[in-house]
């Protein structure tokens, strides 16, 4: 409770909550965008009329992931300033650069087509329609590309130098783009939101064929779905394997905390599965491990050395119970992926793949496993860095705005209030766009009462028309 | 000869606030004047003028905050927390007219709370940006590179001021948009519209102008004394020359750009007005863009790309609004 009474904690809280709101649009965004210029080609490259029916399906969908997050993302850059004002000033020669070329490259590239994207089909032919929609999933990419080079920096600084004043000033961009977790960080990020997507797309085709196994449409976006489980999944755990490599190079503190790992030093050390890690004790209560498998991952030596919590300072440690948490949901997670992945090859190749009702339940279960795997990821790397937002060089304590309780107290309240309000809605109205069923020209549905009462098309509804010219 | 990097990159941020405050202030407006029109297909058209580029708008306001934070991190990490208050409520305010534009085409039960939260999240971000505006012209208090003033210090008679003026500016720049992309009797209606506002408008810039040579020393300075005055003396001749067209312009319905044009001239009168009196202050009363601005490697670098990619930005922003020129249609299916 007293924590609460902190404006120090209660800035992080704020900006924990906003970002990972803001980051469960665009997990999906980035990877829905590539999905939609893939079926766009497939469409324009073999004349198909699914493709483009699956096409008008998503991009409803899109159109109103994209609205949220783009205003969650609205709030994120004004809350460096308002609730982080010291770190502000300091990293702003750094990170200030790196924000300024996502905004000129990705956000105008993302917004400036995607007017064009949602409601130009009609107006400029589907070549350019088709060129306007690969610049809003290019925009997706570099937005990430950014974004993630600012937050690597921050786990790994490079390429700067300290000045007189205390601001960080940047000596070899190069450096500080390409900092040491950057790449493996991008690699991870960007193969986690194409699994986000693929497995809600999953879901919702598994939806929809449990109710009915002929739905063309349904079962255009299953199959592709479990292609990008089947092949990505693999990839990603293998991509985490040397991101986790990278991060005991360079935030071993980390490490420990993910691994749970106390003592000072330990030759052949277990992978715990299950433990309660404990700061104030010094251990990790209660744990079951495999011996020696920790060692294996980390050294790739049965006997490999590592080094636990005890190594480091005590006024260095993260809060080591999350961090172990967090890193096994997202594991579990993906292991759970690759399994599905797997049990569709099977299936496929036993020709099953439209008819198996426990693949498609298995699927449909899996359809929020991305979001929960992409937070959770998120968790242990950032809350893996506290106690510093720069790390090793400027403690989260020294960052924050000198802005009192009362104020950052009320501003965390009101977005609490107004983002279980305003997203609950977006959700729900995402939801019910996925419980329609696809490919409705082939299935006439009847008039809904919604188009019958606005005269108009909604932003994206045109396209389902079928207006192609 | 080296460049003045401070000195391009406040008129580059001074160009991005700008672009902002016209752009995203036609539709912000448009939510504003929403409840003016009652029936379901007048709200259809006004909502689908501004759709397609609502999102390219708002861009600029990206830029002009993470603009600050690259080339003015000190400005950036002094007037954020001053304007903690306003800022967070207008940042509320644009999420709730944001997601409007898509949900209220996903609900029949819900439609008039979709309408009603992009009206009140237009009202509310604009008169926020007016009071944020209002407390930056009134100073901000910077101690040992912080922000060193009180919670309440932005909440003054000047800065609500500014916040009426904005709310009636934007507005007016909505009106005369609809004035260019309708017909009819919305069309009629907004010409009215627009003749009341440009009086409101007109009263509230001299008000404003009146009043801020006496907020600041420098900003009495400037205007009044000599030679500075050779300088300032046109700049209310011009205001009103600018009136003038507008008056006109919403009285001869031959020409339905001009009313919008001649808004648009009076929000650059304004802002140069602004620049005349802040030069070279970012912060005022004390910070100038020199002290604020971040070293010269941060500078150049993000200028490279400015220089760059701005005019492919302002060429693909012009294409989307030349694809969907013309008058909202609601029988073609406009979109
Ligand atoms: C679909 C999402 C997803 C899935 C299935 C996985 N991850 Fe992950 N992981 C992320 C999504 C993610 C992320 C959200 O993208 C993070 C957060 C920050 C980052 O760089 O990536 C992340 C961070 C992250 C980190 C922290 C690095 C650091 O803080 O420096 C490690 C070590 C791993 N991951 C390792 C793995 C392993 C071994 C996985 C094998 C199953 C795995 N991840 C699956
Ligand atoms: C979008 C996915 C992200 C998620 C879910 C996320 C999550 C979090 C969480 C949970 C915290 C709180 C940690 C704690 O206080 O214990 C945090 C803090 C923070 N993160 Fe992130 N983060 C994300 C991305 C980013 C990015 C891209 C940046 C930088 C550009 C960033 C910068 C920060 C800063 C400045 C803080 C506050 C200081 C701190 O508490 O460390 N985060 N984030
Ligand atoms: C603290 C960190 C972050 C900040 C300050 C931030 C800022 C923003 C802003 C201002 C927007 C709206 C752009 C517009 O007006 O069009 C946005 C959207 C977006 N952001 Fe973030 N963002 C952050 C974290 C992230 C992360 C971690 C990712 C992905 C790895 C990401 C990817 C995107 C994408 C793809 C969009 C496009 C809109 C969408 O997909 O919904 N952002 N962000």
């Amino acid at each position: 409770m007293q924590a609460l009474l902190d404006p120090v904690f209660l800035a992080r809280l704020q900006f924990a909550f906003t970002v990972s709101f803001h980051i469960i649009f665009p997990a999906f965004t980035i990877g829905l965008a590539s999905y939609l210029a893939v079926l766009e080609a497939l469409w324009l490259w073999t004349k198909r009329e699914i493709y483009i029916q699956v096409f008008r399906y998503w991009i409803k969908i899109f159109a109103v992931t994209f609205g949220m997050g783009v205003v969650s993302g609205l709030v994120m850059s004004y809350q460096f300033g308002t609730n982080w004002s010291v770190f502000s000033d300091k990293a702003g020669p750094v990170i200030g650069p790196l924000m300024g070329y996502e905004v000129l490259s990705a956000f105008f590239l993302e917004a400036g087509f995607l007017g064009v994207m949602l409601f130009g089909m009609n107006r400029v032919g589907k070549g350019l329609h088709f060129f306007a929609t690969a610049m809003v999933a290019f925009g997706t990419f570099l937005s990430a590309f950014w974004i993630l080079a600012v937050n690597s920096w921050m786990q790994t600084p490079a390429g700067y130098a300290i000045a007189p004043n205390g601001q960080f000033i940047p000596e070899d961009w190069f450096a500080v783009i390409f900092n040491p977790s950057f790449p493996y960080r991008l690699v991870h990020m960007v193969l986690a939101a194409y699994l986000t997507t693929a497995f809600v797309v999953g879901a919702v085709g598994a939806w929809h064929l449990l109710r009915d196994k002929t739905n063309a449409g349904a079962r255009v976006m299953f199959s592709m779905a479990m292609w990008m489980a089947a092949i990505v999944a693999p990839i990603q755990i293998f991509a985490g394997d040397l991101h986790g490599l990278n991060t005991l190079k360079h935030q071993p503190a980390k490490i420990a905390a993910m691994e749970g790992h106390y003592e000072e030093s330990i030759k052949g050390a277990p992978l715990y599965l299950f433990g309660l890690p404990d700061n104030e004790a010094g251990e990790t209560k209660y744990a079951i491990g495999i011996p020696k498998l920790g060692s294996l991952i980390l050294t790739h030596d049965w006997d490999g050395e590592l080094k636990g919590l005890k190594a480091f300072p005590r006024e260095d440690w993260p809060p080591t119970p999350v961090v172990f948490w967090s890193f096994r949901i997202m594991v579990g997670l993906g292991s759970l992926m690759a399994l599905v992945g797997l049990v569709s090859l099977v299936m496929r190749f036993g020709g099953r793949i439209y008819s198996s009702r426990l693949l498609h339940r298995a699927a449909l279960v899996m359809g929020p496993s991305g979001f929960i795997a992409v937070l959770a990821g998120w968790v242990t790397t950032e809350v893996g860095r506290q106690p510093y937002t720069i790390y090793g060089l400027l403690r989260t304590a020294d960052s924050v705005s000198p802005i009192g309780l009362p104020g950052v107290a009320t501003s965390l309240i009101a977005f609490i209030i107004v983002y279980f309000i305003v997203f609950g809605a977006g959700v729900f109205y995402l939801l019910r766009l996925m419980g329609k069923t696809p490919g409705a020209i082939a299935h006439p549905e009847p008039e809904t009462p919604m188009r019958a009462a606005g005269l108009m098309p909604g932003p994206a509804q045109q396209l389902e028309k079928g207006e192609a010219p | 000869m080296t460049l003045d990097l401070p000195l391009i990159w406040a008129g580059l941020i001074a160009f991005a606030v700008l672009a902002y405050v016209v752009l995203d202030g036609f539709d912000l407006g448009i939510g504003i004047l929403f409840p003016l029109f009652k029936q379901e297909r007048e709200r259809d058209v006004l909502m689908n003028s501004v759709a397609p580029v609502w999102d390219g708008n708002e861009t600029w306001l990206v830029l002009g905050g993470g603009g600050l934070l690259a080339a003015f991190p000190l400005a950036y990490a002094t007037i954020l927390p001053a304007l903690y208050a306003p800022l967070t409520v207008m940042l509320l305010g644009l999420i709730f007219r944001g997601v409007a534009f898509e949900f209220r085409w996903r609900t029949v039960r819900w439609k008039r709370v979709w309408d009603w939260s992009f009206t009140l999240g237009s009202l509310m971000a604009t008169f926020m940006q007016g009071i944020a505006l209002g407390g930056l012209i009134q100073g901000i208090k910077v101690a040992d590179r912080a922000y060193a003033g009180g919670w309440w210090d932005w909440l003054t008679p000047f800065s609500i001021l500014t916040g009426i003026a904005l709310v009636v500016g934007y507005s007016l720049l909505g009106a005369c948009w609809l004035v260019i992309k309708t017909e009819g009797e919305i069309q009629n209606r907004c010409y009215d519209l627009g003749r009341k506002l440009s009086v409101g408008l007109v009263l509230l810039i001299g008000l404003v102008s009146l009043w801020t040579p006496f907020l600041g020393e420098q900003f009495l300075q400037r205007w009044f004394t000599w030679p500075n005055i050779l300088l300032t003396a046109p700049m209310p001749l011009l205001v009103l020359l600018a009136a003038g067209s507008l008056w006109r312009g919403l009285h001869d319905y031959s020409r339905p750009k001009q009313p919008f044009l001649s808004a648009l001239a009076l929000f650059v009168l304004s802002y140069i007005g602004l620049g005349i009196s802040f030069w070279p202050l970012m912060v005022p009363p004390s910070l100038t863009f020199y002290d604020a601005a971040a070293p010269d490697v941060s500078l150049g670098f993000l200028l490279v790309g400015a220089v760059i990619l701005l005019p492919i930005i302002l060429a693909y922003t012009a294409y989307s609004y030349y694809v969907f020129r013309g008058k909202v249609d609601p029988d073609a299916h406009y979109h």
